[in-house]
């Protein structure tokens, strides 16, 4: 992906388009790059008849990744900027960014990646949930700019192209949500669980945690009650719990987990 | 957020100069406690200084000086990593029970070991910068003595000063005798006993514990000990999971036969520090581990407990979680 505060370079045909339609922007549009405002200006311009090579010049332009407004403004006018550079589902990002952005801002609102969710911002509901390195933190209470040189997956990053993950798969097959916020960061943290659990890592519930001298952890099966445990971080107001826990249950232990209802009185 | 300065320290002396050089500046760890103080404008440094990636993260035997055979556990590690770090899983199952207790699995792969120590209370009042608090603002009053303060302490409080310290992992470390080892920059590493690290408020709640002005917590020291059978940590709370004690318990006994030689019991929840019960201690050591000696040290525990308007509950509760800690822990944690 672009790093979006470059302006990027725009070909001949496309300067002489933004020449012809839009002069009055040329000088910004050089400058600082082509930003929503002119983007949506081109799109009402180009709604009408267009001659051949600005057709063209048009597509790519209407193509390519846009400018952000203020957030982009050149690194000498943040204050205390920080250099970073990490990968983000498997792709290489540079930016610069103030020291007080948390990760969850960063990837939200410079990366485009609205997937990881905005929920207490106070590391008390699991909503932005994100896997640093391999294993799942809070992305609201971790700073960008301590991540410099580390690998961050968030739900964008969970499937395979257009396959999804099987935890994905699970949720759908069995309802995990109901408005959808607090999925992502649910999503993410029982894929983590499932790594958690296969190496041996504990849980308050798992009974006595005492491993006899010279014994390693073994793999964790995850019953309702270990999920409801190791999933405690990830609040979901909808209260769609029993059907998280089937979902994460049948992908761990990959037969079919039958939904169960318990009605009061 | 205020604006700070963001800086790496690529080793140890240069974190302690760095901060040394700048009365504002914090260390920056897993950051799950301070950015949020930091983001509700109750902590206000003008510098992080970035210590995450500095190589303190080892857990490994001691192998001499005062706690030889005992386990040291880095500072910087994490606590997912401590919890279920093998030497910790066999020799102190107590810790990792206590670790385990705390936060959610996202906290914990965040949080450090040195940083678990460190936090500050979750008392409203304090989070709350309208509201008086001495503990952030010293010579504003106590919004929680006469206020809402069912969370708050029962052992050990000042005028000045209601609140609880949260840490579950402390708790555990309280009864271990740890020994928390740091550094400064200038002079030779120290090595504060663990009952000596956090203060109860007094005068100046403002102060958690004995940490001088920018040292820095190297490591943890586990000395050597026998509790590893007979050892429980106890976390009751409003909700099964992600929420802070009323009470918590932990306890570690050494048995001879069904006779106990020697006890461990540390509550939180109840105190501005983890609060050792010695006097329940004392009272158990040489009796039979039996109920009756359970419930009457619990009872001479709780006896010296001051309640608030709102927590008058919480003297109950421990007497009763005490007791329930004890047989887990003789049970080998089977009720």
């Amino acid at each position: 992906m672009m790093e979006e505060n470059e302006a990027p370079q725009l070909t001949e045909d496309e300067k002489k388009l933004f020449e012809d339609l839009m002069p009055e922007d040329l000088d910004e549009i050089l400058d600082t790059g082509v930003n929503r405002r002119h983007f949506l200006k081109l799109l009402t311009l180009t709604g009408g008849g267009l001659l051949a090579y600005q057709a063209a010049a048009a597509e790519q332009v209407l193509t390519r990744p846009l400018s952000l407004p203020p957030e982009a403004l050149p690194p000498s006018t943040l204050e205390n900027a920080v250099d970073l550079s990490l990968r983000i589902n498997g792709t290489s990002q540079k930016l610069t960014v103030d020291s007080r952005m948390t990760l969850l801002d960063t990837l939200r609102e410079r990366l485009g990646l609205t997937g990881s969710k905005k929920g207490c911002d106070h590391g008390q509901c699991g909503a932005c949930t994100v896997l640093v390195d391999g294993r799942r933190v809070l992305s609201c209470l971790t700073l960008a700019a301590s991540c410099e040189g580390q690998s961050v997956k968030t739900i964008e990053g969970i499937a395979q192209g257009n396959t999804l993950h099987p935890m994905q798969q699970a949720f759908l097959k069995h309802d995990g949500f109901q408005c959808g916020f607090c999925t992502p960061g649910q999503i993410c943290s029982a894929v983590a669980v499932l790594d958690e659990a296969q190496k041996g890592e504990a849980s308050y519930v798992t009974g006595p945690v005492r491993l006899k001298a010279g014994a390693k952890p073994s793999p964790v099966r995850l019953s309702e009650e270990e999920i409801r445990e190791r999933m405690s971080g990830n609040l979901c107001r909808c209260g769609a719990y029993p059907n998280i826990v089937a979902a994460i249950r049948e992908v761990q232990s990959g037969k079919p987990v039958e939904q169960t209802w318990n009605f009061v009185g | 957020m205020r604006p700070f300065q963001y800086t790496r320290a690529q080793d140890v002396p240069t974190a302690l100069k760095r901060r040394e050089a700048n009365p504002n500046a914090q260390f920056l760890a897993g950051g799950t406690n301070l950015l949020d103080l930091m983001k509700e404008d109750v902590e206000r440094p003008d510098e992080l200084i970035d210590i995450s990636r500095l190589s303190l993260s080892q857990i490994k035997t001691i192998a001499s000086g005062p706690n030889a055979g005992g386990v040291s556990i880095g500072g910087l590690g994490k606590n997912t990593d401590a919890a279920n770090h093998p030497l910790v899983r066999q020799n102190y199952p107590l810790l990792s029970q206590a670790i385990l207790a705390g936060a959610s699995g996202q906290l914990r792969n965040m949080a450090t070991n040195g940083g678990n120590l460190l936090q500050r209370t979750r008392c409203p009042y304090f989070y709350d910068v309208s509201m008086p608090c001495n503990k952030r603002a010293p010579g504003t009053g106590c919004g929680a003595l006469e206020g809402i303060n069912r969370m708050h302490a029962i052992f050990g409080w000042s005028e000045q000063c209601v609140a609880v310290y949260p840490s579950d992992m402390a708790v555990a470390l309280a009864a271990l005798d740890a020994v928390v080892k740091v550094q400064g920059a200038e002079g030779p590493e120290r090595a504060i006993p663990f009952a000596d690290f956090h203060r109860l408020p007094e005068s100046t709640p403002e102060k958690d514990t004995n940490l001088n002005a920018g040292e820095l917590i190297t490591a943890l020291e586990l000395p050597k000990n026998q509790f590893a059978a007979h050892s429980y940590y106890l976390k009751v709370r409003d909700r099964a999971s992600y929420a802070f004690a009323l009470v918590s318990v932990a306890v570690g006994l050494e048995l001879n036969k069904n006779r106990i030689t020697r006890a461990r019991i540390a509550l939180g929840g109840v105190a501005h520090k983890p609060w050792r019960a010695y006097r329940a201690e004392e009272l158990l050591v040489g009796k039979e581990a039996t109920e009756v000696h359970f419930v009457a040290a619990a009872a001479a525990e709780m006896a010296e407990a001051k309640p608030l308007a709102h927590n008058g509950f919480k003297v109950e509760l421990g007497r009763r979680s005490i007791v329930r800690a004890l047989h887990m822990a003789l049970n080998e944690g089977k009720s």
